[in-house]
């Protein structure tokens, strides 16, 4: 088959393709942080990017920035807590050594002097400093982890990273109470502390109980989203399985309408198979539980295979079914050739198969309504019923009978006794 | 239209249930060019545009789709044969899969037969299922042989009567399934058609009653029984 009977179809879904594309295509001026090559949070080099100018100027004016009681600190952070991070899909920069280790010099430089600058102005004391600082870190740490959450796309909760994100939050939140606890310390005496702690404890408990219904909806509304994502992922695959199989057997089918065979063929192929799609493994009226490789498959299977080569009908009735042994493998591959035979040589559309698995034997029959010959003008050449059908059944303890004449058509049956009784 | 085929028998009434209107249009042509025998007199493509209709024209047989929306062939059963149980139904249905097949059989069904089958052989199966007989597709054929097989470890058996085939019901279900035609299957046996139809339709009234659980489950996969 060519490819150019496939031209129409793939040329439609180009275009549309290329209009989907075009639609989202106008420029995204948003300002978003870096998800590659960042020191901190990516505030800094998305910032650089956003403004288009250098890296190193945005991270030097937010150190000097961080003198001026703590600005540029205040500054990151709202950025960091605003700006979105970067789509994954957007493309990174390329980041030096040498640029990451200025980046984390200017960091040091930047907390320094903003608690430097502090402690020198009097306006906060070097314990008041550290506290914040600590408490600082502690922040940082935590919602350094939320981005990895949202980077490694984690679906559903924040603390969904395994256990080194669990360590890494529970850090953050020890180092930000710590800070607190010393700021408290260092204002207030240590009998306030106590009541301080019992206080912000009591309005942290309330806060959670007021606040349990917005939790509730906020976690349904998670589970429906996903919920709908998995229905649409599932519509998407459907569709495509679809538009692979279905959509481009009626394509060729349009092309190739002048031949009849050719259309019985690729619509007889496209039934099978979309049948055993529709019903699972084991293909018509799958039956859940039987196992892997039984008789019943394999003769379906070789049905499919002589209608896809020869372009008729096989249609293979089954009663009964066993898993496939030493002494059933020998009767499938002569059933094959039995169907074979009538397809090259009965000039019919159609062959039956029957099979039937009983307690202590197998039968299966296939039958044709074609023209039949006398097997004893059969040339001696062929070896096909003598080698393949006979002298296979007969090699296994099985029978072969032949039931055929001219014009009457042929009836191939072959038994095999089943080496166990089923249990 | 006169009612008489030139053989003197009445044609035989059919009506066309299926939610595709381009199948039903090719059925119809097929059956008025090929035959004189058989005469569509309506058609409907939705369940109760089938039962008005079916109630309206009060035809002899109703060619049924499995697949429909809003409950689909075994629906349309269902609500005729609770008030009229004299019309026949031959079920014809793209699907092959036990469930669907044997739903709708016992749902009041006498015959089942997929679309792929040849004009002439729906022709056929039509004029069996008017004069009272059951038609069996290969497949059904083989579906019913192995609800009815004695496994070690089935169910009991309530009501032998019901439950069990005859050799002979089983030898005339074996040549179904291998393929055979009424006519064959009468000399392989060495007895008449009538008596192969009579076969026929008692293994039919069996798989719509018997109680055997293959029969039983595989009607509740698509909530029947």
């Amino acid at each position: 088959m060519s490819t150019q009977l496939l031209h129409a179809p793939e040329a439609e879904i180009d275009r549309i393709e290329r209009a989907a594309t075009e639609v989202a295509e106008p420029e995204d001026l948003r300002f978003y942080r870096r998800r590659e090559g960042r020191a901190v949070a990516g505030v800094a080099g998305g910032l650089a990017d956003h403004l288009d100018v250098r890296v190193l100027w945005v991270r030097i004016a937010f150190a000097l920035l961080a003198a001026l009681g703590g600005a540029g600190v205040a500054a990151y952070g709202l950025l960091w807590a605003f700006g979105q991070q970067a789509p994954s899909d957007r493309p990174a920069p390329e980041v030096g050594a040498r640029e990451r280790q200025q980046a984390f010099g200017l960091v040091a430089v930047g907390a320094g002097l903003s608690v430097g600058m502090g402690t020198l102005s009097g306006m906060v004391n070097a314990w008041v400093a550290g506290g914040i600082g600590v408490a600082l870190v502690g922040t940082a740490l935590v919602w350094w982890e939320a981005d990895q959450a949202q980077r490694r796309k984690v679906k559903g909760a924040l603390l969904g990273g395994g256990r080194a994100a669990g360590l890494r939050v529970g850090a953050g939140a020890l180092l930000v109470v710590a800070g607190i606890v010393i700021f408290l310390l260092r204002s207030i005496g240590l009998d306030q502390v106590q009541f301080a702690l019992l206080a912000v404890f009591a309005a942290l408990i309330g806060v959670g109980l007021l606040s349990v219904p917005w939790w509730l909806r906020l976690v349904r509304d998670l589970g429906e989203e996903r919920t709908a994502r998995i229905r649409t992922e599932e519509r998407a695959e459907i569709a495509a399985h679809l538009h692979d199989s279905v959509l481009q057997t009626l394509a060729l089918i349009q092309k190739q309408s002048e031949a009849p065979r050719e259309v019985l063929r690729l619509a007889r192929g496209q039934e099978r198979q979309l049948r055993s799609w529709l019903y699972g493994p084991a293909g018509y009226g799958a039956r859940p539980g039987v196992p892997e490789d039984t008789l019943s498959e394999a003769v379906n299977r070789i049905a499919g295979e002589v209608e896809d080569t020869f372009a008729i009908k096989v249609s293979p009735v089954l009663v009964g079914d066993c898993p496939l042994d030493d002494r059933l493998r020998p009767v499938v591959l002569a059933t094959r050739e039995a169907i074979v035979n009538a397809a090259k040589h009965a000039e019919v559309a159609e062959v039956s198969v029957y099979a039937e698995v009983e307690e202590d034997k197998i039968t299966v029959f296939i039958r044709d309504r074609g023209k039949g010959f006398d097997p004893e003008t059969v040339p001696g050449d062929r070896h096909g019923l003598a080698d393949s059908i006979h002298g296979r059944m007969e090699r296994h303890g099985g029978a072969v009978r032949l039931r055929t004449a001219a014009g009457e058509g042929t009836e191939v049956q072959l038994h095999m006794p089943r080496t166990k009784v089923s249990p | 239209m006169s009612a008489e085929t030139p053989a003197g028998k009445p044609r035989v009434r059919v009506f066309l249930v299926d939610d595709h209107s381009m199948f039903r249009a090719g059925v119809k042509a097929e059956l008025d060019t090929i035959t004189d025998a058989v005469q569509v007199v309506g058609e409907a493509g939705g369940v109760g545009e089938a039962v008005a209709g079916i109630a309206r024209h009060r035809p002899d047989v109703v060619l049924l789709d499995v697949h429909m929306p809003d409950g689909g062939g075994a629906e349309v059963l269902r609500r005729v044969r609770a008030t009229d149980t004299d019309v026949v139904f031959l079920a014809l249905s793209v699907s092959d899969a036990a469930e669907d097949v044997i739903a709708v059989i016992r749902a009041g069904a006498r015959g089942y037969v997929t679309k792929t089958i040849s004009s002439a052989e729906l022709v056929t199966a039509v004029l069996r299922v008017a004069d009272g007989d059951a038609v069996f597709s290969p497949r059904l054929a083989g579906f019913v042989l192995d609800a009815f097989a004695n496994r070690p470890g089935a169910a009991p058996i309530n009501d032998p009567e019901l439950d069990l085939l005859t050799p002979r019901e089983r030898d005339v279900l074996r040549l179904l399934a291998r393929g055979y035609a009424y006519k064959e299957i009468a000399s392989e046996l060495f007895i008449s058609v009538k008596t192969v139809e009579t076969h026929v339709s008692s293994v039919l009234r069996k798989t719509q009653m018997s109680n055997r659980y293959e029969l039983s489950r595989w009607a509740s996969d698509r909530r029947l029984v």
